[in-house]
């Protein structure tokens, strides 16, 4: 492997809890040992650790169907692990699914209040806090528009809004940019790693797309095919906040390469 | 889901974060259909149509019946005169007419309260669902006939069965739509309920009932269509009391009054377009802001 000779590169081949074994205070979220089989019978995840601290944004890029999605179900609570442990405050996670499933009957301002709402928020507040998050993705002015009238781009920014009303400390991002177009996902790159910038947020994303990976994190997880493992690990060294000509710049080229060598060692 | 098209062919993406502007967004873009055309492709045909309807009556009326057997189609003028330009006869239709409706309204309402109590508590446990469903499906499928003596067995000959006629026969669409409708939010919105830790009530409330709107109304047509054809079928079994334009049908029709017959049935014609047209415009009213109503062709 040619990645040992750069010397920002760590990667390396992680066996087991190696990951795990260093505690600190500052951890946000963390896998020990996870797996889960389904009732099914089929495995998803096969012993699955690492963990994610404050101010780190993580990615995990991996073939479909290896259980990238299920490991998120799994940190929010919506699907119970069947070995290992989570670590994390349940109370404050924010979770951007692959879809925006905005509410067809309220208004883009009305589906950013939600989870206030949902938390007992009094209207005055929450309608701040939602004004507040709408100005930030840049939706202001459709704060009465109909999710119908709005593009994939504009609904997964009301998506985004709805998730930052509450201010989590941890964000799970499911695969949210995988159903918008080239430019508009990458405008939305650009938004949320200045998002991760502002707010200083543990951010774990899930992809399958190396350049997002690799343009919007501190790390990069390569997990194999199913039953999914962590096979790789990758540091990323560019400084924020970053600009959408790095992508353009040898050392990304470079990096992504090897995360797509790992990526295809992965589907085998 | 068409919605999504729609939601593709009708804005336009924000261009930068904070760049965004309303004003350059604008819904259904497509130019208007110019006048003379309106004319032609849309109030031209069903001209056309009823003027060969029209004649076709004609020429049975007198073409085809001759002076003794014409009081089986009697032409349209003569329908128009005896039937709506004669107000004793007309007030009588629009009498009947009206007691009809009341009972329709009536029996819509209780089916209504009926198959909302059953469709939220089946779709708020599966075993409740599950022991329902199979004789909601039964009750459905029993000619309305063959209890119309069981009926005025049990309620008499008089309002009340004409009431519980119509309940029958309209309690299953809006019973299986508001079902339907509840079962139809996404997953992905129950998630996020679940993830905020939403109570039953709440997601009943802000989740179920507003996504099964659309299937309501769409039940609620229905039904109310149904309901008043319940009303007029009930009508003719059960004609103790007021008198309804099933009633009035039976009686035009031994009497021989073609003329006041045809009238009649063209009122209760209307009666149910009337109705499933204020039932369109309350949906439209009530949910047209969010939903596209041809999109799921309802």
């Amino acid at each position: 492997m040619a990645a040992d000779e750069l010397a920002w590169c760590r990667c390396q081949h992680l066996g087991g809890n190696e990951l795990t074994a260093a505690s600190t205070t500052t951890k946000a979220l963390s896998f020990d040992g996870i797996g889960m089989i389904f009732p099914d019978g089929t495995e998803a995840l096969q012993d699955v650790s690492f963990s994610v601290d404050r101010g780190e944004f993580v990615t995990v890029v991996g073939p479909s169907g290896c259980g990238k999605s299920t490991l998120l179900k799994i940190a929010s609570g919506l699907l119970e692990n069947t070995s290992g442990h989570v670590s994390v405050d349940r109370d404050r996670i924010g979770y951007v699914f692959q879809d925006a499933t905005l509410l067809h009957w309220r208004t883009i301002l009305s589906n950013v209040e939600l989870f206030a709402e949902l938390h007992g928020i009094a209207r005055d507040e929450r309608r701040r806090l939602a004004q507040e998050a709408i100005d930030m993705v840049g939706l202001t002015g459709f704060e009465h528009h109909y999710p119908k009238s709005l593009s994939g781009g504009m609904k997964m920014r009301a998506s985004l809004a709805r998730t930052l009303t509450l201010q989590p400390p941890v964000f799970l991002f499911d695969e949210p940019f995988g159903a918008v177009d080239e430019i508009t996902r990458e405008h939305l790159n650009e938004e949320t790693q200045q998002l991760f910038q502002r707010e200083g947020f543990a951010g774990l994303f899930i992809t399958h797309s190396i350049s997002e990976a690799v343009f919007m994190s501190t790390r990069v997880l390569v997990m194999s095919a199913r039953p999914g493992r962590i096979v790789a690990e990758f540091d990323v060294p560019f400084d924020y906040p970053r600009k959408p000509e790095l992508r353009f710049d040898a050392a990304f080229a470079e990096l992504s390469g090897k995360v797509s060598a790992e990526l295809r060692g992965a589907h085998s | 889901m068409t919605t999504q098209e729609a939601a593709e062919t009708g804005a336009i993406e924000s261009p930068l974060v904070g760049g965004a502007d309303p004003s350059t967004m604008h819904a259904g873009a497509y130019r208007e259909k110019s006048r003379p055309r309106l004319l032609a492709e849309i109030v031209l045909p069903p001209l056309v149509m009823g003027a060969l309807i029209a004649s076709l009556w004609y020429s049975v009326s007198y073409g085809v019946l001759d002076e003794r057997r014409r009081f089986l189609l009697r032409p349209p003028h003569q329908v128009i005169e005896v039937g709506f330009l004669d107000w004793d006869n007309f007030s009588e239709i629009l009498s009947g007419l009206w007691s009809s409706t009341r009972v329709a309204m009536i029996g819509l309402v209780i089916a209504i309260t009926i198959g909302f109590v059953l469709a939220t508590l089946m779709s708020q446990a599966k075993v409740v669902e599950r022991a329902l469903f199979p004789f909601m499906v039964t009750l459905q499928a029993i000619p309305i006939l063959a209890i119309v003596p069981l009926i005025s067995f049990w309620f008499g000959t008089g309002q009340q069965s004409r009431v519980v006629v119509c309940v029958i026969i309209s309690l299953f669409p809006i019973l299986v739509n508001t079902l339907f409708g509840l079962q139809s939010a996404e997953r992905g919105m129950h998630d996020l309920f679940t993830l905020h830790r939403a109570s039953r009530l709440t997601r009943l409330r802000k989740l179920m009932f507003p996504a099964a709107m659309p299937a309501i109304f769409a039940g609620l047509r229905i039904s109310a269509g149904l309901s008043v054809i319940g009303a007029i079928v009930g009508d003719f079994f059960f004609g103790l009391g007021d008198v309804g334009i099933g009633q009035l049908l039976r009686k035009y029709a031994n009497n021989l009054n073609g003329e006041q017959l045809l009238a009649a049935v063209i009122m209760s014609s209307a009666l149910g377009v009337t109705v499933f047209l204020i039932f369109g415009w309350i949906q439209n009213a009530a949910i047209g802001k969010w939903h596209d109503t041809s999109d799921s062709g309802i």
